[in-house]
């Protein structure tokens, strides 16, 4: 496959999977998450210092359809990722010569 | 797998911050060199796509769900410097933007997924390829296994951070029996997406791969 057709294919899927997969994902507590309740140490978490930002918990503050606000909250976060990732390896790589 | 802020005191989340700093400065300096105009799309591909298979949540027993790690996923795609590289920036995201793993609890995840989980999960991998002769079904079967091991191993080193500076009361044999038999069911998971993941590009684009390229140096 061309260099071209393999990035724009991975990059769909990884937008597909964070756009519209996410809102079917399991909301069941992670394995640590059923840990520390189970034992009971769940209690001795404490907010984020980021839990009132306007994408904490993967839910775009003020928009209550949960469809669109976790694909919406996923494609800002691929989108995110992919943009910090460009800048770092720029640099990293600018740093070289 | 995302520890968040409170389950582990202030003291043992910055020794853990510090060294995971450290390896993953190391990881940017050894990455630096196999950043070719080849290579670096793949490692942004790679950690968008890793952010990506962390929202999905699948259920693994009653009650519980896992998601993808992907750090032995991305250093079989692209190395375990770039791999380190790759999931420090998608821990960082999650922490700074979505709420997701506490802020002071940043160190201790990045050492946990992105230098605990890259690491074991790689070395396993190369081990179980070398062992079968590195064939490409030897790069599947050690991709899988590489990933089924790294997520309890994961949980082991969040075990052992709870028995340094846990805040609960809890006896260090009770969370780490409690975190490994979780994690291995999750295991399943990761070594299924990670070998679906692994061979779709391998079919593709197998010249991508470099795990592919790598023959076992390490031995233990």
């Amino acid at each position: 496959m061309i260099n071209k057709k393999f990035y724009l294919f991975g990059l769909t899927i990884a937008l597909l999977i964070a756009g519209v997969l996410s809102f079917y994902a399991s909301s069941s507590p992670d394995g640590l998450e059923k840990v520390a309740t189970d034992l009971g140490f769940i209690d001795t978490a404490k907010d984020s210092a980021t839990s009132k930002s306007a994408l904490a918990d993967y839910a775009i503050a003020g928009i209550s359809n949960e469809r669109l606000s976790v694909g919406l909250a996923g494609i800002i976060g691929v989108i995110a990722t992919g943009l910090a990732m460009y800048l770092i390896i720029r640099f990293i790589g600018k740093k070289k010569n | 797998m995302h520890i968040p802020d409170g389950f582990i005191n202030i003291p043992t989340a910055a020794g853990a911050a510090a060294l995971a700093l450290t390896g993953v400065g190391y990881s940017v300096k050894k990455a630096k060199g196999e950043l070719d105009e080849k290579a670096a799309p793949l490692i942004g591909l790679v950690s968008v796509f890793v952010f990506a298979g962390q929202m999905i949540n699948f259920p693994v027993a009653a009650g519980t769900s896992g998601h993808l790690l992907g750090g032995a996923l991305a250093a079989v795609l692209v190395g375990p410097y770039a791999a380190s590289l790759a999931l420090t920036v998608v821990l960082a995201i999650q922490a700074l933007l979505f709420a997701d793993g506490g802020l002071t609890a940043l160190g201790l995840n990045v050492f946990n997924m992105s230098i605990f989980g890259v690491w074991s999960g790689y070395a396993i991998f190369l081990l179980v390829r070398k062992t079968l002769r590195y064939s490409n079904s030897a790069l599947l079967i050690g991709s899988a296994v590489g990933a089924f091991a790294s997520v309890p191993l994961a949980a082991t080193s969040f075990s052992i951070q709870y028995a340094i500076g846990g805040e609960g009361t809890f006896a260090p044999s009770t969370v780490f029996t409690a975190m490994f038999g979780t994690h291995l069911l999750i295991g399943i998971g990761e070594a299924i997406i990670t070998t679906l993941t692994v061979g779709a590009v391998l079919k593709t684009r197998p010249d991508l791969v470099y795990g592919k390229n790598k023959r076992a140096k390490v031995t233990s």
